[in-house]
């Protein structure tokens, strides 16, 4: 194909689009398909079938919507109106057909002018639950692989290079790395043999973390064409998607996906008609946490025991067989076509200064709106948590986030106006993570939670470094025996060594931060595991004395 | 010093190798004699643990609730405890039964391995199921290093310490010093 | 990045030669060289223990961590190759404290009981305990119930006593070929195991060639018959083989 078919086959799919009079679309991610929504759909198809206006109205299945909470949901967009429906069982189908010609099903109604759509900012998100998964005519009907034949046809591999640098972009994996700069750095490396790997981090290992799944599970050709930009940019010719054997749906998309692209030739050899070829493939993680580390992913693709090894050499020069090889993580990929679509100014001018476009969180834990979120770097906590969250259930009262899962820490609510921004979050003692956010009311024990995570990393720790492997089992049983009441000020000061120790010697990222959930929930919360101690009494009356300095902002 | 210093040493779970290689300092036991009063020693016939310690060497793991019990006795009594021995630093050979429930443990030590008729033994086996008889301190789910229970303040590994390590450490104390003996013996020494 | 060519205008690109500063001391190297390399040829020692010279290194005990001026990282001076201008720190208190509290979580982790150990005396824990000063560990014994597997005719697997250095699982496979060994498991429930979790003894490709004995730093593995403080191991061959493939 070439790049004006491409253009005829978008103008024909808009043109298939507005002459439909309804367009109803069924959620049908995992979070709503786990509610039957894929049934919904099939019912709503046939009723419509039935009553003749086929013709009219188009029902597909789309991807996540975001409100997860409140599935399966169904949108309908008439003549530039839409609405939305929550909840929805098959006893509502008729209902809902018979409503496409007269008035919105109150009882159903999901105002789209609530805070939790209205305040998002959508790039990465932005065709989730608007176009269906499984088309790449989808896709294309909304602009798709455009960026890549921008970037083959008007613009060189540094150009595409530094048009990503400059918009600031910053790794969506967890570390913040500049994008730009990785790339750079691939692109100077000089290949070996010839060659140069692309390789998409779909490993997504945090607990409560489904950000990644659900842009393969709802635009997956969003990420192929970004990797495929990065290839060209970089100059190589193969690429590997890592994901999680636990998505079995975003692989199944995803092969769907792959294989359109290689049919229409925006994949595999000779792309758009140009002399750049790239070939993708899929790799299955079999669900251990460390092989998202990038070393140890490498290991794994190889086909030898997933552990990480010490860096330097950093992938970017000596990766998968040793040769220089990008990674990059899901959302990473996803933000790549809008940047070279739109231009890097228009990307750098949302967000922060250091932290550029948005974030993807997924809300979980004590909120009203547990779901999926995409909101510009900079937002308050306290916006994403009272606005967007809508705010604690059962008139509790907000007590911490927890962010960047195993890897993060708390944030305390004396950090509810803080911005969301890399920088920022540090700061406060956690990470920005992947985009986990678990947010917990007054009824959370601090230590609970420093015991669940560090429970969660002793049993992913790979066991290669001692630090690691030994340091968080001891660090586990010595928050086990506070938590049980049978701890004493000598097991305090222990953990805390332990945790120095851990995030200073070991060998990768997941021991160095293994220690965070406890450090950052004995900086704010210190009287909690105080009480719990056997003799805590007398330190918790000093700091009650100095009460108000503690933790203060 | 108006008085020579108090020194005392006990035995906790262990085989007395610390004491013997101890008392393998052979002429220099003689020497220090003169600079010390030992106060209370299995070597000695005191049964209570006397009253201001100036110095206490103690050996073996702390492995039942008598020696729990001796163990704070000591620390409360004592100025300077030593850990002597890797029983005592480590927990060493009698903490190898850790891995055993202390039931299966009696069954095997008093059951199994008993070679003479034991109190209310069924006549079929031969063998008591009743264990060992009432005025046996109960035994603690660990034997475990003495600085898991109280504050040690000097640790003399060895299975036994040397004879000179021991003596380097009892003449630094008195010349009041806290010796450091790891330059003099070592784990499984 | 300095792309290296043949041309003779590059030729003062292409000296390997750089210069740094090891613990105050001037020393040169060649650029392709460990820390760790150049720090013994210069008669500094850094305490090891999953390195062994002949094997890859794995940079996997953290006890050769060292510091590097201007980084608040720590590096593992086996796998980190010296740069010009480099300025490393052997020794700290820092240092010193990590150390200790690595052989210290050794100590733990396994149940080390040394006065009962073949290989008492000539252990590398045991020396790396006594070099650092460790008299005592801090930290709670695990008391983990290990398994010996005995299943050998010649030589015996105490995982009482494994450090997880993974000498023989490189040994066996980088040097003898027969990778028997391989390490099971995650986290704290690592094993060192053989051919795919089969007793020893019933492995196929184990020529009984002894290596893996003889490079082990603890009472790990170890020949049967040895009574206590018996076992002599004999690592010298590596070097010797090294030497020979090199120069071959
Ligand atoms: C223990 C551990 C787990 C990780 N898991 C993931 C993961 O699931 N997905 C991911 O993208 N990055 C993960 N990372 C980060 C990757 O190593 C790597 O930095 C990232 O994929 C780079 O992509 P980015 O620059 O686009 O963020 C993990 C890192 C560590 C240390
Ligand atoms: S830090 Fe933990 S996960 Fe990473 S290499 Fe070490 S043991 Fe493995
Ligand atoms: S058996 Fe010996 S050589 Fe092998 S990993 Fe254990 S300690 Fe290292
Ligand atoms: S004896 Fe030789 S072949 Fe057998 S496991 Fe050891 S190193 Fe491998």
């Amino acid at each position: 194909m070439t790049p004006e078919e491409l253009g005829k086959l978008a103008a024909k799919e808009q043109k298939a689009r507005s002459a439909c009079k309804h367009r109803v679309n069924v959620c049908c991610a995992a979070g709503c398909a786990s509610m039957n929504s894929d049934k919904i759909k099939d019912d709503l198809q046939s009723a419509i079938k039935e009553k003749g206006i086929a013709d009219q109205v188009q029902v597909r299945s789309v991807g996540c919507m975001g409100l997860c909470a409140a599935g399966p949901l169904v949108s309908i967009e008439s003549e530039g109106k839409s609405v939305m429906y929550k909840g929805v069982t098959d006893g509502d189908v008729s209902e809902v057909v018979e409503s496409l010609e007269g008035k919105p099903i109150e009882r159903l109604n999901l105002p789209t002018d609530m805070p939790f759509f209205a305040r998002q900012e959508k790039i990465v998100l932005e065709n989730c639950g608007v176009i269906d998964p499984e088309r790449i005519e989808d896709y294309i009907a909304v602009g798709g692989y455009a960026a890549l034949i921008k970037a083959l046809t008007e613009m060189t591999p540094a150009g595409v290079v530094g048009e990503i640098t400059r918009s600031g972009l910053r790794g969506r994996g967890g570390a913040g790395y500049p994008t730009g700069l990785k790339w750079g750095t691939v692109a100077k490396s000089p290949a070996r043999e010839g060659r140069k790997y692309i390789v998409c981090n779909a490993d997504e290992g945090d607990p409560g973390a489904f950000m990644d799944r659900s842009v393969l599970e709802s635009d997956p050709h969003r990420v192929l064409e970004g990797m495929a930009i990065a290839a060209y940019a970089v100059g190589a010719t193969h690429g590997f998607l890592y994901v999680r054997a636990e998505y079995p749906l975003a692989i199944k998309r995803l092969k769907r996906a792959i294989s359109q692209a290689q049919k229409i030739g925006v994949l595999g050899a000779n792309i758009l008609s140009t002399t750049f070829s790239f070939n993708l493939e899929i790799r299955l993680g079999a669900g251990a946490f460390v092989c998202g580390e990038e070393t140890a992913l490498i290991a794994s693709i190889e086909g030898n025991r997933g552990q990480p090894r010490p860096r330097p050499p950093y992938p970017a020069e000596f990766g998968l067989w040793g040769c220089p090889t990008l990674i990059n993580n899901v959302e990473t990929f996803a933000n790549i076509a809008p940047i070279v679509d739109r231009g890097f100014r228009w990307f750098a001018s949302i967000g922060t200064d250091k932290s550029k476009g948005t974030k993807v969180f997924a809300l979980a834990g004590k909120i009203e709106n547990t779901g999926l979120v995409e909101v510009p770097m900079g937002i308050k906590l306290r916006d994403i948590i009272e606005d967007i969250g809508g705010g604690i259930p059962d008139g509790g009262k907000f007590k911490a986030v927890q962010t960047g899962g195993p890897s993060g820490g708390c944030i305390p609510k004396q950090y509810m106006d803080m911005p969301i921004d890399y920088e920022s979050v540090k700061e406060a003692g956690s990470i920005m993570g992947s985009g986990g956010m678990i947010v917990m009311d007054e009824s959370s024990s601090m230590v609970d939670v420093a015991k669940y995570f560090m429970e969660f990393c002793k049993s992913e720790s790979c066991g290669k470094c001692v630090p690691c492997r030994v340091g968080t089992a001891q660090m586990y049983d010595l928050l086990e025996k506070i938590h049980k009441g049978e701890g004493a000020s000598d097991d305090l000061a222990m953990l805390e060594s332990l945790c120095e120790l851990v995030s200073q010697t070991s060998l990768c990222g997941l021991g160095q931060t293994a220690p965070n959930p406890v450090l950052s929930t004995l900086r704010y919360f210190r009287h909690e595991y105080l009480e719990l101690l056997r003799d805590g009494q007398k330190e918790l009356a000093a700091a009650g004395a100095d009460k108000g300095k503690d933790g203060a902002v | 010093m108006s008085a020579k210093p108090r020194v005392a040493t006990a035995w906790l779970d262990g085989c007395s190798g610390c004491h013997m290689s101890f008392l393998d300092l052979d002429e220099k036991l003689v020497d220090l004699a003169g600079m010390v009063d030992v106060v209370c020693s299995p070597t000695v016939d005191i049964k209570e643990f006397p009253q201001n310690v100036d110095v206490a060497l103690v050996e073996g793991a702390v492995s039942s609730e008598e020696d729990l019990h001796k163990i704070k006795l000591i620390r409360s009594r004592t100025k300077i405890l030593v850990s002597l021995g890797d029983c005592a630093v480590t927990g060493n050979v009698p903490a190898m039964r850790n891995f055993f429930t202390i039931e299966s443990l009696f069954k095997r030590a008093y059951q199994e391995n008993a070679d003479v008729p034991l109190r209310g033994e069924p006549a079929s086996t031969g063998r008591s199921i009743d264990g060992p008889c009432v005025a046996v301190p109960k035994l603690c789910e660990n034997a475990r290093p003495i600085h898991e229970i109280v504050k040690v303040d000097v640790h003399v590994p060895g299975c036994p310490p040397p004879p000179d390590a021991i003596f380097h450490v009892v003449a630094e104390l008195l010349a009041g010093r806290i010796p450091d003996a790891s330059s003099l013996t070592r784990f499984g020494k | 990045m300095t792309t290296m060519t043949a041309s003779p205008s590059s030729a003062a690109h292409d000296i390997q030669v750089v210069t740094l500063k090891i613990d105050d001391q001037e020393v040169s190297a060649s650029r392709n060289q460990t820390i760790l390399q150049v720090a013994a040829e210069n008669q500094i020692e850094i305490p090891t223990l999953c390195f062994m010279p002949g094997l890859k290194p794995m940079g996997s005990c953290r006890i050769c961590l060292v510091e590097l001026a201007g980084s608040p990282r720590l590096f593992a001076a086996c796998v980190t190759r010296v740069s010009e201008g480099m300025t490393v720190i052997t020794d700290s208190p820092r240092l010193r404290k990590y150390r200790k509290q690595i052989v210290e979580l050794l100590f733990v982790e396994r149940n080390h009981v040394c006065s009962v150990c073949v290989s008492n005396g000539r252990c590398e824990l045991q020396a790396l305990a006594v070099k650092l000063g460790i008299t005592h560990i801090t930290q709670p014994y695990r008391y983990d119930k290990m398994v010996v597997d005995s299943s050998h005719d010649l030589f015996r697997l105490d995982h009482n006593r494994c450090v997880l250095c993974t000498r023989c699982v490189r040994v066996c496979d980088q040097i003898e070929g027969a990778h028997v060994w391989d390490v099971a498991g995650r986290g704290i429930d690592c094993r060192i195991t053989a051919d795919l979790n089969l007793p020893w003894g019933d492995s196929d490709v184990c020529t009984s060639c002894g290596k893996c004995v003889h490079i082990c730093p603890t009472g790990a593995l170890t020949e049967k018959g040895t009574a206590v403080a018996e076992m002599r191991k004999q690592p010298d061959f590596l070097p010797y083989l090294t030497i020979m493939r090199e120069n071959h």
